[in-house]
């Protein structure tokens, strides 16, 4: 049967299992959309912003384990996804994002919201590709889901020409896959393998290092046993929370520039290094030439060029996580290494990450530790979601990970604005989960038009604000390191502000917005809270909201930094622990 | 640091060739020359491509190349025997009858070939390993300064069938 491009477009995104698809219309795509139209397979969600929408494809992909899947028009409704694509594929979440282009006549002739999509985007995704002909429409878009869930997975962009579109052709999408350049190797090599373990049996001190590989593979019951098996204390990256649950005897914490001290201490300690799905970022490493550096490094993971690129590897594994801890744990054995582990465990409990310093308990500050750690109190069962700042750093410091929890944090690009659509995509996508998004003042501005998204769409998501005033982070740094030149961080600036922030008289401003009236304006909920004692009270009120969004802002202190940290250039063990000392 | 060679088959598609620079430019990898295309299959472009860099970034160069999704297969020529050339032409101007004679001497000597000349101006074309390429430029431009105009190829590669010829 002949059917148009957009009709089969539908086709092979049912053939493909796409249940949801997060879709802003124009001129490019219309005829895309126009093929959607009535039909009751795929449930199809209009964020406000296309930059938001593909951060929401991307909450769905990371909470789902599915393909996020977008559509957006040609031009502007291509360049908006950058930031989003970028964010998706620095995290290896799998992304297929359709845009719609200019016909193929006006392709290089600077037509109307013409922009040349795959140029754009090429260096930040996994795959992208212009349609060129009709007849390879199909085999295109079931290659592209294929590209975006296989191996390291990614993002992959597919741009189709409205004349493509309209085109009339086959029916049939091919089944099998081809693609000559590209054979994900995922099986395990035994003998390296057998290699690490041998290493790992003799070592007194050796540490897992786990990263957000695991989570991507959804390996984390697996790797919970193997970490129980051989009785080793784990470590996580930011984006490896949760690898195995936070809460257990053998988990250490968090290493890196916000991390505990008992991580990065052990990790500067360690005799043996078994990381899994990591790339060694330089927010975990600190210097670099002493990172680890009285350890053997083994390094599992599926992408060949993560292996050896930040520092260099001892026993390289590649391969995905799931199968490398398979085969891990039929030869894995239990380790002698009590004291060792007494030691790291010593550490973690002496010297846990806390902002409950004499003069916030004095005073009895609202700090985030105590908001968050409310959170992991009230919802057992839920989605997790940061913005990037200040936020995110105490979130990745005080939450909770538990197999029945996840946490959705834009790790590798740091994009601001990701709270919030992210929430909204891991609500669609797992209805069943109560959805905690958390934010700062600054990022929430970034993509706030998305309440109007989470109200049409009846998401009884859970929205906190941490309101400093402050682009805390940046703030945090110029304190520290920038002799408190607070330049252009105070985000209640107002015309009058004399611009020295360190001696502000001005800190009665008003807040612009109000979060509590502009929730009120599209039609959510809004609470404020000041006091410790309001929390709880908050979030039961935010659940009885069961079709509706609240915002919950919590009026935290402008000077409250995140800590301990690593200054920059500094080694891992090298950290400040308190605000004030050096 | 060392000069390395790959040898690249790619899909012959639009966009290829911007993706295989983007990613040295991306990753501030230099090339220092490239050189592209058919195969005798016309669905599959081979690319020759050199660069100076330490064994760390070319390792993370082929794994890199090897990752795209264009690319089918990367080949590293920097140790295997390969034939390999470079394509030479040089236009000397304002000759004088002497100049002409001079030129036609070297060509003589080193088996340039002469393709076109006038009153004024000679064309000479050669086909020469790259080190030699450079060695000639330097005599042609050092014999006629100021009046050369130079245009080279970068080198294409074919693997050895049985000795090594570098």
């Amino acid at each position: 049967m002949w059917i148009t491009g957009a009709e089969l477009f539908v086709k092979a995104l049912k053939e493909e299992g796409v249940k949801t698809l997060f879709a802003y219309p124009g001129g490019s795509a219309i005829d895309l959309f126009d093929a959607l139209y009535g039909q009751k397979d795929i449930d199809v969600v209009l964020p406000r912003h296309e930059q938001a929408l593909v951060h929401a494809a991307d909450g769905y992909a990371r909470s789902t384990g599915k393909v996020g899947v977008c559509l957006v028009t040609s031009g502007p409704g291509a360049t908006n996804l950058v930031t989003g694509i970028a964010t998706a594929n620095y995290d290896s979440v799998p992304l297929v994002c359709f845009t719609g282009q200019v016909p193929t006549s006006l392709i290089g002739n600077d037509a109307f919201q013409e922009v040349d999509t795959v140029g754009i985007v090429r260096n930040i995704c996994k795959y992208a590709v212009t349609v060129r002909k009709r007849e390879d429409l199909g085999r295109i878009i079931h290659n592209a889901f294929y590209i975006a869930k296989s191996g390291k997975p990614g993002v992959v962009v597919v741009d189709i020409p409205k004349d493509i579109q309209l085109e009339l052709g086959s029916d049939e999408i091919p089944k099998e896959i081809h693609i000559r350049g590209y054979n994900p190797n995922t099986s395990v090599h035994i003998g390296q393998v057998n290699k690490a373990l041998e290493v790992v049996e003799k070592a007194k001190r050796p540490v897992f290092l786990l990263g957000g590989g695991i989570n991507v593979a959804h390996a984390n019951e697996k790797m919970t046993e193997l970490a129980e098996k051989m009785g080793m204390p784990v470590i996580t990256t930011i984006m490896g929370k949760g690898a195995i649950p936070t809460n257990h005897e053998l988990y250490v914490g968090n290493l890196g520039i916000h991390g505990s001290y008992a991580a990065n201490t052990a990790i500067s300690k360690c005799d043996v290094l078994f990381s899994i799905g990591t790339r060694f970022n330089d927010r975990i490493t600190g210097k670099i030439e002493k990172f680890a550096n009285k350890a053997t490094i083994i390094h599992v993971d599926i992408d060949p060029a993560s292996i050896s690129r930040n520092i260099s590897v001892n026993i390289p594994i590649v391969g995905d996580a799931n199968n490398a801890i398979e085969a891990l744990l039929k030869r894995a054995k239990h380790l002698d290494i009590d004291e060792w582990r007494q030691e790291v465990a010593a550490w973690r409990d002496d010297f846990p990450i806390t902002m409950k310093t004499e003069e916030n308990e004095k005073n009895n500050v609202l700090t985030p530790e105590y908001i968050i750690k409310a959170i992991n109190r009230n919802y057992k069962n839920a989605i997790i979601t940061t913005d990037v700042g200040q936020n995110q750093l105490w979130t990745t410091q005080y939450i909770e990970i538990d197999e029945n929890k996840r946490l959705l944090t834009s790790g590798g690009l740091g994009t601001m604005g990701y709270g919030l659509p992210s929430a909204i995509g891991a609500k669609i996508g797992c209805p069943h989960k109560e959805v905690v998004s958390i934010n700062g003042d600054g990022g929430i501005q970034m993509n706030i038009q998305e309440l109007a998204t989470a109200v049409s769409q009846e998401l009884p998501i859970t929205i906190c604000i941490f309101n400093n005033g402050y682009l805390g982070n940046v703030r945090q740094w110029q304190e520290m390191f920038y002799n408190k030149r607070y330049s252009l961080t105070c985000l209640k600036y107002t015309k009058s502000c004399k611009r020295d922030c360190a001696n502000c008289t001005n800190k009665q401003t008003t807040y612009t917005p109000d979060f509590v009236k502009l929730a009120q304006s599209y039609g959510a909920k809004g609470i404020r809270v000041f006091k410790k004692e309001e929390v709880v009270e908050a979030f039961k009120e935010a659940k009885k909201n069961k079709t509706t969004p609240t915002i919950i802002e919590f009026i935290i202190p402008d000077n409250l930094n995140v800590l301990p940290m690593v200054k920059p250039g500094n080694t891992l063990d090298d950290m400040v622990m308190e605000k004030g000392v050096k | 640091m060392k000069k390395r060679w790959i040898c690249l088959f790619v899909e012959n598609e639009i966009g290829v060739l911007a993706r295989i620079s983007g990613l040295f430019s991306s990753k501030s990898y230099n090339i220092e020359s490239l050189t592209v295309g058919t195969t005798e299959d016309p669905t599959i472009s081979r690319m020759t491509i050199s660069m100076i860099s330490d064994d760390k970034t070319f390792e993370q160069i082929k794994k890199q190349l090897n990752r795209s999704v264009e690319v089918i297969k990367v080949v590293d020529y920097t140790t295997v025997p390969i034939y390999m050339k470079e394509i030479l032409y040089v236009k000397v101007s304002s000759c004088s009858e002497k100049d002409k004679s001079e030129i036609f001497r070297i060509a003589q000597v080193y088996g340039l070939k002469v393709i076109d000349y006038n009153k004024n101006s000679v064309i000479v074309e050669w086909v020469e390993k790259e080190s030699k390429i450079d060695e000639m430029i330097e005599l042609l431009k050092n014999t006629f300064p100021n009046r050369v105009e130079i245009v080279r190829g970068g080198s294409v590669a074919i693997e050895s069938i049985s000795v090594s010829n570098r």
